[in-house]
């Protein structure tokens, strides 16, 4: 056990400030930190603000780790740890925690799996009881009926987000198109209705064998509680389970985007235009200035693109900017609708030519500046709440050994220069790119053509 | 058994003793639930009268500046979408600055503004560290009070708006929600049309109109503000009284309309269809004239509603999500605005099972009737409820929405205690009670947004009562 009692939060007096920040307090978020001898890491953040307490157990197991012809099987899995454990059985699980006044849910991603429950701080035990009950004795009741019942379900979830949503073929087809077949992101998460279809019980025991072990999982226990109390109950909650396999995780290999478009026809009334660019994963010394190119080219009502395509130019109703930097790769997208009738290439030439403008030029000084705070300030209130913190502390705990990474992150935001911006623009986003056209069923002509852009 | 006792007496010592009787095969007592401890509202007035409700939270050293002018939509007369509208263009040019100049130097501190409104109040929310609350406040000042409702802001907004609009045709929620309005709320109620209008209303929008609108609707006597942070009561009226104190109404105000229109009660359930062609999933939207939140059923009420359709362990979601395996959500809501609004029933379904999830959906209301609930569920649906309470009043943004949405009805935050201390009283009496005289079992108004040629005879074959096709271009028109 290695206690880490670190300073009191609130750096959060340097917030925006940032541009002269004197030298303030390093943003912390107190927490404790030790590992059982089955493996599982416990991270303890006390605030005692309001009586509330939140568990947030991350299983480091994603759709990234799935088997050929079992996409969307690790988000099916996420589902199936609800239907009950030997000691609480179906429906115990939601039953007992509305009961004590609490919510519970969980999500999944290429990268992991998490579950977290929320409630008054009386309802700690429980959350903890539960979570260690389908963490060791999750198979003793797992049958066909309730793999069969979540298939459903989830296949319900897919069509509510892709078949029948706008434009929601675009998240089927993106991931193929940006990651060479086989790489773990080459696939979406929610998986194909014939894999799902393919999953049985022998999969989910498989699964959470190698899995959904104490040693590939950290949980987080953040509100008003005492540390030492939630050592000693996590101990004897889960310190008889035993230790899994070591998870070996080969790294992906390296690959190049080859230039792509390719259109799709929905059941919409404008068209909408996806630039998808490979980027760099989160840690990359990269990905912060990715960050705040995208919002420099959309993240406000000033942004280049957003000035540009909506307001200026008058021939987009939204442009979006992101940069989805994940733990093993990471792209960079621009996603723009067009109005009513108008082509999609006319969006295109004016996003490169504004690409070209800021690789050429860089940003000003102030349209930086506004950027880091912005992007800062959203952070930080992103971690206002318990379950906020708690996801962070876990997040930084997978990606970097250490859950401390709050300072670190606003220290790499604040170091992003106008030279950076440039550097990333030519690096990243005038390279190779998957353009993908979604327009009206039966006006192919309005999508865009492939170009060909170099710096 | 051994193992782990000695390795808890290696670890943590003194847990052995304390917890000797730790049996796993039973969910562990907890203790007794926290007290609800309510924040402390310092209330007060500028000189112009407007009220001020001040909570300070030193947390966090961010400031959240929430102001509401009563109207809001309710105030859209013969134009819908003029008041949302309205508040759309106040963080557009203001105080002499341009939009993008304005947006900027928000940007720049860290701030968010926003406006926009309810059925019942214009919304302006200011989000602002801490250090840069008196320039935010500056910005508000402007955004409020000297909006400049620039022509050329104003026909890029309204084309904007009316692209948002023909997109909401792709949105079987969207359609399912705007049917269910209209027909639940005849022509002349304030809740009829869509807050954001349609596309002929939008293409009225222009300049002159919205600043009188303005004028009429955005004015003082109707304002109040509810700030809460890192901030003392003091200093927030001066703050807040050195940049709104001398705020006055440029015109006499719009009248509060009267409500002569009352929501459409069905004398039998009456079903309203849109067609997809092709959809994969049906939109299912149930519902009923709704009931007042002053109503002394109101606890009652919302806890009837927990077990139908609002927790996760919900009777409509255990069965048509957790047992079917028909829907990924199924969910049931009273809206409480004030007039009031609709009860409603919402869920997406697999098209094949659109009848079937009817079915279940009318057994699940009418079970709630004939039966009463069992003492477990009945404790749950209370716990679930008043437990949660505190966890509501976690950040400055979460007390702000609390104090808003008491304050539409008149209420002090002190009457939370009271409302948990009704929900604890509910019984299962109650519930079958008011499941009997306000969930719409015979009477309701049922719209399906999906592929009509899958569905329709399904439909039809329940014979639930009168069937109307609706066109998707005219209700997201």
């Amino acid at each position: 056990m290695k206690p880490r009692f670190l300073l009191v939060l609130l750096a959060l007096a340097t917030l925006p400030a940032l541009a002269h920040a004197q030298q303030a307090a390093r943003l912390r978020v107190p927490y404790t930190i030790d590992t059982l001898p089955n493996g599982l890491t416990l991270i303890v953040h006390e605030d005692h603000s309001v009586p509330i307490v939140t568990t947030n157990v991350w299983f480091h197991v994603g759709s990234g780790d799935e088997k050929p012809g079992r996409t969307g099987f690790a988000h099916l899995f996420e589902h199936l740890m609800f239907m009950g454990s030997e000691h609480a059985p179906y429906p115990q699980f939601d039953r007992l925690l509305e009961a004590a006044g609490a919510s519970n849910n969980g999500s999944t991603t290429e990268d992991r799996t998490n579950y977290y429950e929320f409630g008054p701080s009386s309802s700690l035990r429980l959350m903890l009881w539960l979570e260690a009950d389908r963490l060791g004795w999750l198979l003793p009741t797992m049958d066909k009926p309730k793999v069969d019942l979540q298939r459903d379900v989830v296949k319900n979830e897919r069509r509510e987000g892709i078949e029948n949503q706008p434009y929601g073929m675009v998240r089927d087809v993106q991931p193929g198109l940006m990651y060479p077949a086989g790489h773990p992101y080459s696939w979406p998460v929610i998986g194909s209705m014939a894999d799902l279809s393919a999953a049985s019980v022998e999969d989910v025991k498989d699964f959470f064998r190698r899995y959904y072990a104490p040693n590939n999982a950290t949980l987080v226990v953040a509100g008003d509680v005492k540390a030492d109390e939630v050592r000693a109950l996590v101990r004897e909650y889960f310190g008889e389970i035993a230790r899994g396999p070591a998870i070996e995780r080969p790294l992906p290999a390296s690959f190049t985007v080859r230039d792509t478009a390719v259109t799709l026809e929905d059941r919409v009334q404008l068209a909408r235009l996806y630039l998808n660019w490979h980027s760099v994963k989160r840690t990359a010394a990269d990905a912060p200035a990715l960050q705040v190119a995208a919002y420099v080219l959309a993240g406000s009502r000033t942004g280049r693109l957003t000035q540009s395509l909506v307001y200026d130019g008058e021939i987009a109703t939204t442009v979006q900017a992101y940069s989805d930097a994940k733990r093993l790769d990471g792209d960079f997208g621009v996603v723009a609708t067009a109005r009513p009738g108008l082509a999609l290439d006319t969006l295109q030439t004016v996003i490169d030519q504004q690409l070209q403008r800021l690789a050429a030029d860089g940003p000003t000084v102030r349209e930086l500046e506004q950027a880091r705070n912005a992007i800062e300030a959203s952070f930080l209130r992103s971690i206002q709440t318990v379950s906020g913190k708690a996801d962070q502390l876990n997040e930084y705990y997978y990606e970097r050994g250490d859950p401390d990474g709050f300072q670190d992150d606003l220290d790499r935001l604040r170091a992003v220069s106008a030279a950076d911006i440039q550097r990333v623009v030519r690096t990243y986003l005038q390279a190779p790119r998957v353009t993908i056209s979604v327009v009206p069923q039966g006006k192919p002509a309005l999508a865009a053509t492939m170009k060909k852009v170099t710096p | 058994m051994i193992r782990r006792m000695l390795a808890l007496a290696l670890l943590a010592p003194c847990l052995a003793q304390a917890q000797a009787a730790f049996d796993r095969a039973k969910p562990p007592t907890l203790p007794a639930s926290p007290a609800l401890v309510l924040p402390t509202v310092t209330s007060s007035r500028l000189v112009n009268g407007i009220a001020l409700r001040v909570v300070p939270q030193h947390e966090v050293p961010l400031v959240q500046v929430t102001m509401t002018v009563a109207g809001g939509s309710r105030l859209d007369g013969s134009q819908p979408g003029l008041a949302s509208f309205t508040a759309r263009m106040l963080t557009e040019s203001a105080g002499g600055k341009d939009a993008n100049a304005l947006q900027s130097e928000l940007a720049f501190l860290g701030a968010t503004l926003s406006a926009g409104t309810t059925w019942d109040a214009f919304v302006v929310s200011l989000n602002v560290p801490r250090r840069s609350l008196g320039a935010a406040l500056d910005l508000m000042a402007d955004v409020v009070q000297r909006p400049a409702f620039a022509t050329a802001d104003v026909r890029r907004q309204r084309a904007l708006r009316a692209a948002a609009i023909l997109q909401r045709r792709d949105q079987p929620n969207a359609l399912a929600t705007l049917a269910h309005n209209s027909i639940l709320f005849p022509a002349g109620h304030p809740y009829h049309a869509s807050p954001d209008g349609d596309s002929a209303s939008t293409a009225r929008l222009d300049s002159a109109g919205l600043r009188a609108f303005y004028a009429r609707a955005f004015v003082p006597s109707r304002a109040k503000f509810f700030v809460i942070g890192d901030i003392e009561p003091a200093e927030a009226t001066t703050l807040i009284g050195a940049r709104f104190g001398r705020w006055s109404a440029a015109a006499q105000p719009i009248a509060m309309p009267v409500i002569t229109v009352m929501p459409r009660v069905n004398a039998a359930n009456t079903v309203f269809l849109i067609d997809k062609p092709g959809a994969a999933q049906s939109v299912i939207s149930i519902g009923a004239p709704g009931v007042s939140r002053f109503s002394p059923d109101y606890a009652a009420l919302v806890v009837m509603n927990t077990l139908l359709g609002e927790s996760f362990s919900s009777r409509l979601n255990s069965n048509l999500r957790e047992t079917k395996g028909y829907t990924y959500g199924i969910s049931s809501f009273f809206d409480w605005s004030p007039l009031p609004g609709a009860f409603r029933i919402g869920t997406g379904v697999r098209t094949d099972v659109t009848d079937s999830s009817l079915i279940e959906i009318f057994r699940e209301v009418k079970s709630l009737q004939e039966s009463l609930v069992d003492p477990t569920e009945l404790a749950r649906g209370k716990a679930y409820v008043a437990l949660a309470v505190p966890g509501e009043f976690e950040t400055n943004g979460d007390i702000a929405r609390q104090l808003v949405e008491l304050d539409a009805f008149g209420l002090p935050l002190t009457s939370v205690s009271e409302f948990i201390a009704r929900v604890n009283a509910v019984t299962a009496g109650d519930v079958q009670r008011v499941a009997r005289k306000y969930l719409p079992a015979n009477r309701a108004t049922i719209v399906v947004v999906g592929d009509l040629a899958q569905i329709r005879a399904g439909i039809t074959a329940l014979k639930l009562g009168p069937i109307t096709e609706l066109d998707a271009a005219s209700v997201g028109r």
